[in-house]
């Protein structure tokens, strides 16, 4: 008998007018494992973290956590379950009217009730682990760079200690050395929590650093899904075609031949 | 060729039909979360510090002005059948039921419609309201429901000292331009002055208020893509604010004429 998934999906649809985005899309995650979601552009990736957190509401299928389905709650309910979540967002997405130690602790202060003195102790905590300076917390995300928004999110998504995090392309747009720092981070904070993750990416060495397991997503469905140590020796042509970036090989390209 | 004309007309009728059914839910989704705890007061107060406090300068000014040019036109009307008399009652009756809060909505649609619509639309098209979702706190509540508050209640004040600025205007300009005893005018703009005169104005202030920080909401919070979409947001918050304020002001006048 196998422990109930953390994250899992059943047949999960969507689609935009008549375009398929999610096609009887399937699949789990386990507790404490993190998986790595990995495809091209408009493959659907960010359409399946989406419903999962449920700002997009899929057409038919289930997503559960911890064995609940969740497709259709809302409100109280919704909240509740995002409680147990955390989220990194692709540009960071950090509140430029608040400074840097408000974003890290907002989670803390509206929806966990905490006091602004304590919340702030445990941002300043929070911002050293992801190696930035005290005197960096009364600034605002406007006045930092890239690499360092993309910290001040990761501090954020981990501040209440969830026990799910998201990560939505959390290298794209680095430098290749901050992508690593990145990386290492993401490794380190979800290690220490213990917690499970769900990242989307496309970039294979990324990938390949923080994943126990990756899954190859393409129109909508899984294609191949393994442990990140097979993904060389797998032998599977979608996979083989995705890792070594070829034009030629199963995975076609909306592209139109001149 | 008649058919598609027809068919253009049944597609405009149903788009602006489906705008209605929209803007409705928008609203009653908004009204729910003003009544429903939690309330974020600290953010209450920031706006009804920014959309009452700081706009006192532009509803002054707009209010000076009018009542000045108003004491000026009637007292060239008036003055041809020998009804000068009738300057300080018709100013304040002007200015009181119709032109400050008119006016004054119209002022604030420009002044904070437009910065709401561009402040939402913004941290939507960068994923912050997303992001405010996963850190479990409802945007509507969060957003939404404090500037709604805060226009529903603070534009009846501005239009209170916009109305005292406004009989002031019109006393300067009748007392040391045109040549009326002060002490004459004064007794003449409150002799027929009724409360409800005043109060009709207020109401509808508080009606425009409504109105500016709900179309400033809805269309940012449903801007899409980047700098264009918050553009037309923008756009679209002032000019809707700008016609709405027209049309219910005639009906809010029929409604508050008994």
């Amino acid at each position: 008998m196998s422990e109930t998934p953390k994250i899992e999906l059943r047949n999960v649809c969507k689609s935009f007018g008549k375009k398929v985005i999610l096609d009887n899309l399937n699949l789990s995650v386990a507790k404490g494992e993190s998986l790595v979601v990995i495809g091209g552009s408009g493959t659907g990736k960010s359409v399946m973290l989406k419903c999962i957190l449920g700002l997009l509401k899929p057409e038919s299928g289930e997503i559960l956590i911890d064995g609940e389905d969740i497709t259709n709650s809302s409100g109280h309910k919704r909240e509740q379950i995002l409680l147990k979540t955390g989220m990194l967002f692709q540009y960071a997405a950090l509140f430029d009217s608040l400074t840097v130690w408000e974003n890290v602790a907002f989670g803390l202060i509206q929806a966990h009730g905490m006091k602004r003195k304590e919340a702030k102790v445990i941002a300043i905590e929070k911002l050293a682990l992801v190696g930035l300076g005290p005197d960096l917390a009364d600034k605002t995300p406007a006045e930092l760079s890239v690499g360092m928004q993309k910290r001040v999110g990761l501090a954020r998504a981990i501040a209440a200690e969830p026990e799910i995090i998201f990560f939505d392309e959390p290298t794209t747009g680095l430098d290749p050395i901050m992508g690593d720092v990145i990386d290492n981070l993401i490794r380190d904070c979800t290690q220490d929590l213990g917690a499970t993750t769900l990242t989307i990416s496309h970039d294979m060495e990324s990938a390949q650093k923080i994943a126990d397991r990756i899954a190859l997503l393409y129109k909508g469905n899984v294609v191949w899904a393994g442990l990140a140590s097979e993904i060389h020796t797998c032998g599977d042509p979608y996979v083989e075609q995705f890792v070594h970036g070829d034009v030629d090989g199963p995975i076609k390209l909306d592209i139109l031949k001149p | 060729m008649e058919k598609n004309f027809l068919a253009t007309i049944g597609r405009v009728f149903l788009s602006f039909m489906a705008a209605v059914g929209r803007i409705a839910i928008f609203t009653a989704h908004s009204l729910r979360h003003c009544i429903v705890p939690p309330y974020y007061l600290r953010l209450l107060g920031k706006q009804m510090m920014d959309i009452g406090y700081y706009s006192l300068p532009v509803v002054g000014m707009t209010a000076l002005f009018t009542g000045m040019v108003l004491a000026l036109q009637i007292y060239v009307g008036s003055s041809r059948f020998n009804a000068e008399s009738a300057v300080a009652t018709i100013v304040v009756i002007g200015l009181t039921r119709e032109l400050a809060p008119v006016l004054s909505g119209l002022m604030i649609a420009g002044r904070v419609g437009a910065a709401i619509a561009a402040e939402i639309g913004t941290m939507r098209v960068t994923e912050q309201i997303d992001a405010l979702v996963t850190l479990s706190t409802n945007p509507f509540k969060y957003l939404v429901a404090p500037r709604l508050i805060a226009g529903l209640v603070t534009l009846p004040f501005l239009v209170l000292i916009g109305d005292i600025i406004g009989v002031s205007g019109g006393f300067l300009v009748a007392t040391e331009k045109l040549g009326f005893n002060a002490s004459n005018y004064l007794n003449n703009t409150f002799e027929f002055l009724e409360i409800r005169d005043v109060v009709s104005g207020l109401i509808k202030a508080s009606v425009f208020g409504f109105i500016v920080t709900l179309m400033g909401c809805y269309h940012g919070f449903n801007s899409t893509g980047g700098a264009q979409g918050v553009g037309k947001a923008t756009t679209n918050a002032v000019v809707s604010s700008f016609v709405l304020i027209l049309i219910s002001d005639y009906f809010l006048t029929v409604l508050l004429i008994d």
